[in-house]
């Protein structure tokens, strides 16, 4: 009985301090919203610190704090220093969607930068639509989207899969193989695939999809090896390409032979997937860690001073990274923090980042991008071998392309 | 002192009065919205804790699966939603031109025709009979096949969880016909109303709180009525139960169909509440999070799965506010503490504290002692 009631009593009291310590800071958050008004301004970041995506996204977390820690040290905007607020979208969509309206309603951050999957931004999409706040979404994705409440900084379909194929046709690729996850980012892009194909006189020799997170490739490998492809070109997402790639090389297929085209796999994935799997294979990106620009030097200093020199740069952090300045410029520009004016003054603004000469078309809220597709080296890093030579106007929907009317019913 | 032992020896219908005003009337009028939001989440998640409650906790059915059932419902909820919402705006999917319009992700998923499956849950009245009928219809031809087959145990939890991850593969590989990943979002109105007003927040709190409450009175009256016994008696000796001449697959089919139902209509008050019904909702992970908060609210007690929704619900929010990025640590911290210090879970810790309690007042004790440790 006495032995009950002990237990009982730690394990209350153990209750109580856990909810004390949840309820006790709460009214920090408060002062902090106060102080908001004065001499800082809050800006929301929401990434996904735990489950699948955090290995990924806690990268672009990280390159967004460093742009916020450099603008700081520049003096703020506006003469305000920014205050970040970090909240884990745990890779669970409807997490996503609770925390955006814990960054709008409570926070009252005067903007935010986040997600990764498409399906995290389609969660997070009614959010900010609803409440009118402004989202920066870093990651290239499937297109045929134009929120008026978020910013897109990464690439859409005609910034890295049309010169990607367009790659490949030089290059003289005329049977292609599909890969991809199952979700909606490759099934979009290989409808894409499918339609630049039928116009170009290309052939797709077959279309298989495996559920995120699937590492069982033999099968799939014996099907590709026996379809015997030009050119394979993978959507595969995450841990998947470590299986992949594995597989492919033990079935004796070189980069040579059979290049890989792939739009999910940066610097940072290499090394999961191990070089020796992948070097040699060709990636469509906008940024390489070794971009040659003046403003990537200075960015893969400052990354490797604060992260350490082991970590790589890729173009999801790019475009994090980009994002933060870019928000700035535009608060610079409007003068202030609120949305409908920082939205009237992002049209137009053109800044030098790491990947060259970004602008924000004020029309759909997409970057203009330069394309540029690489090859994998074996060293991790990725050489660039083909770009644009200028950047592309983004269109989302595929308007500019005769060929793709039929994709784009919005 | 004697407020307190009142309140110490406040119990069942006392209790029931004081967290029913607390809920229906405190909440709405102190919290924010958005934190009102929340606890309608907490609330719908009760309603499927609930049911695992009865399930488990009285009936013996260990069911890692209930995130099929809270998924079909969520989605015949989400269907008509989405099917209201295209047919209020015209502009999307102008191309497409006859027949009924179409949801934002079967444009871009390459869906040309409202599928078959779709049209019937434009109708909201096929719609709400969906929610509740279809998970009880599965249930009660699962249960009957598993439970006349005498499967129990590890093999039923087995069983239910991979129901569980089939269902989520089957819902992620029919991207034109559910959403795929991405699952059914971007709602705007619900019967009429707008979903991102305030005022109907707040009333779709009130009746998430209320269907929890009509569903617990229910439940209790179920488990303290002649079956209620009987279901006990199945979950500690089925084979007696059998030998005295009733079937304990019916009992069994009877509870887990109503288990499955209660998860359907929580998926379907979530869909408006958060806005959002998707895979990730109703896999392996988030049916085990849900046993596990039945778990630190005591399984033997209805009330024990709803306060242990609530409470998981509210740690899982504010560690995740308060540490970002390790707040998983803490979480699993929670659980492991409640269940080492007290196994019989949250509500059989109050339980024992009370008799402890009762025991100590008997023996020479100053009162004025006993009502200092109490406070």
């Amino acid at each position: 009985m006495r032995n009950s009631v002990w237990r009982s009593g730690a394990a209350l009291a153990a209750l109580a301090i856990a909810l004390a310590a949840c309820g006790g800071e709460a009214p920090a958050n408060e002062s902090g919203a106060a102080a908001g008004g004065d001499d800082t301004i809050k800006v929301g970041i929401l990434h996904s610190l735990s489950g699948t995506m955090a290995i990924s996204e806690v990268t672009v977390r990280d390159a967004e704090l460093l742009a916020i820690e450099e603008i700081n040290k520049a003096g703020g905007v506006l003469g305000k220093q920014l205050v970040p607020v970090v909240e884990d979208g745990a890779s669970d969509w409807p997490t996503f969607a609770e925390k955006a309206t814990k960054l709008i309603r409570q926070d009252k951050v005067a903007t935010t930068f986040g997600g990764w999957t498409s399906a995290s931004r389609k969660a997070m999409l009614p959010v900010f639509e609803r409440s009118k706040a402004l989202l920066w979404y870093p990651v290239q994705y499937e297109g045929l989207e134009s929120s008026p409440y978020i910013f897109y900084t990464g690439a859409t379909t005609n910034q890295q899969i049309i010169p990607g194929l367009d790659y490949l046709k030089e290059q003289g690729k005329k049977k292609l193989f599909l890969v991809g996850s199952d979700y909606v980012f490759p099934r979009t892009a290989n409808k894409i695939i499918k339609a630049y194909a039928a116009a170009n006189g290309m052939e797709i020799l077959g279309e298989e999809y495996t559920p995120l997170g699937h590492t069982e490739y033999g099968t799939l490998t014996n099907k590709v090896v026996q379809a015997k492809p030009d050119a394979v070109f993978n959507t595969l997402n995450g841990d998947s390409n470590v299986a992949f790639f594995k597989q492919l090389k033990s079935a004796g297929v070189t980069a040579e032979e059979m290049p890989v085209l792939s739009v999910s796999v940066a610097e940072e994935e290499v090394t999961g997937i191990g070089v020796d799997n992948i070097a040699g294979h060709p990636v469509a990106w906008n940024y390489y860690q070794t971009t040659d620009t003046p403003a990537n030097k200075k960015f893969v200093e400052a990354f490797k001073a604060r992260y350490g020199a082991a970590k790589v740069t890729s173009d999801p952090m790019e475009a994090g990274y980009n994002a933060v300045y870019l928000w700035a410029e535009a608060v610079k520009k409007a003068g202030t923090v609120e949305v409908e004016a920082v939205r009237k003054a992002a049209g137009g603004i053109a800044l030098e980042r790491p990947e060259g000469l970004v602008t924000i078309d004020g029309e759909n809220q997409h970057m203009y991008k330069t394309a540029r597709i690489g090859i994998i080296q074996p060293d991790g890093l990725i050489k660039e071998v083909w770009n644009s030579g200028e950047p592309i106007k983004p269109d989302p929907y595929l308007k500019g392309y005769p060929w793709a009317s039929g994709l784009a019913a919005g | 002192m004697n407020a307190v032992t009142n309140l110490a020896r406040l119990r069942g219908p006392g209790i029931f009065a004081v967290v029913a005003a607390l809920a229906l009337v405190v909440a709405p009028l102190a919290l924010e919205p958005f934190r009102l939001g929340l606890l309608a989440k907490y609330l719908c998640f009760a309603i499927v804790a609930l049911g695992i409650g009865l399930a488990w906790g009285q009936g013996g059915m260990l069911t890692l699966g209930q995130g099929v059932f809270f998924g079909l419902g969520g989605y015949a909820m989400g269907m008509h939603l989405k099917l209201v919402e295209a047919s209020s705006l015209p502009s999307s999917g102008s191309s497409s031109g006859g027949g009924p319009a179409l949801p934002d992700f079967m444009v871009w998923s390459g869906v040309e025709e409202l599928p078959a499956l779709w049209a019937p849950f434009a109708d909201p009245v096929f719609a709400l009979a969906m929610v509740v009928a279809g998970p009880v219809l599965i249930a009660t031809v699962l249960g009957l096949l598993v439970f006349r087959q005498r499967v129990r145990g590890a093999y039923f939890a087995i069983l239910t969880q991979a129901l569980a991850a089939a269902f989520v593969i089957l819902l992620v590989g029919q991207q034109g016909l559910t959403g795929g990943t991405n699952g059914l979002t971007n709602f705007f109105e619900l019967f009429g109303r707008d979903l991102a007003d305030d005022s109907t927040q707040r009333g779709l709190y009130i009746v998430v709180a209320l269907v929890l409450g009509v569903l617990y009175l229910g439940a209790r009256q179920l488990v303290n009525s002649r079956f209620g016994r009987l279901l006990v008696a199945v979950r500690d000796g089925e084979d007696r139960v059998r030998f005295l001449g009733y079937d304990p697959a019916v009992v069994k089919t009877i509870v887990f169909a109503i288990s499955a139902g209660m998860a359907g209509l929580a998926g379907a008050l979530f869909v408006p509440v958060v806005g959002i019904i998707s895979p990730a909702l109703l896999g392996v992970v988030p049916s085990l999070e849900l046993v596990v908060a039945v778990a630190v609210g005591g399984r033997f007690a209805l009330a024990g799965a709803v306060l242990g929704a609530v409470v998981m619900g509210y740690a899982k929010t504010s560690f995740s506010e308060q540490f970002a990025d390790g707040w998983l640590y803490l979480q699993g911290a929670l659980f492991i503490l409640v269940m080492t210090l007290a196994p019989k879970g949250l509500v059989g810790l109050a339980a024992s504290a009370r008799e402890a309690l009762a025991a100590r007042r008997r023996p020479a004790v100053p009162a004025s002692r006993t009502v200092k440790e109490i406070a």
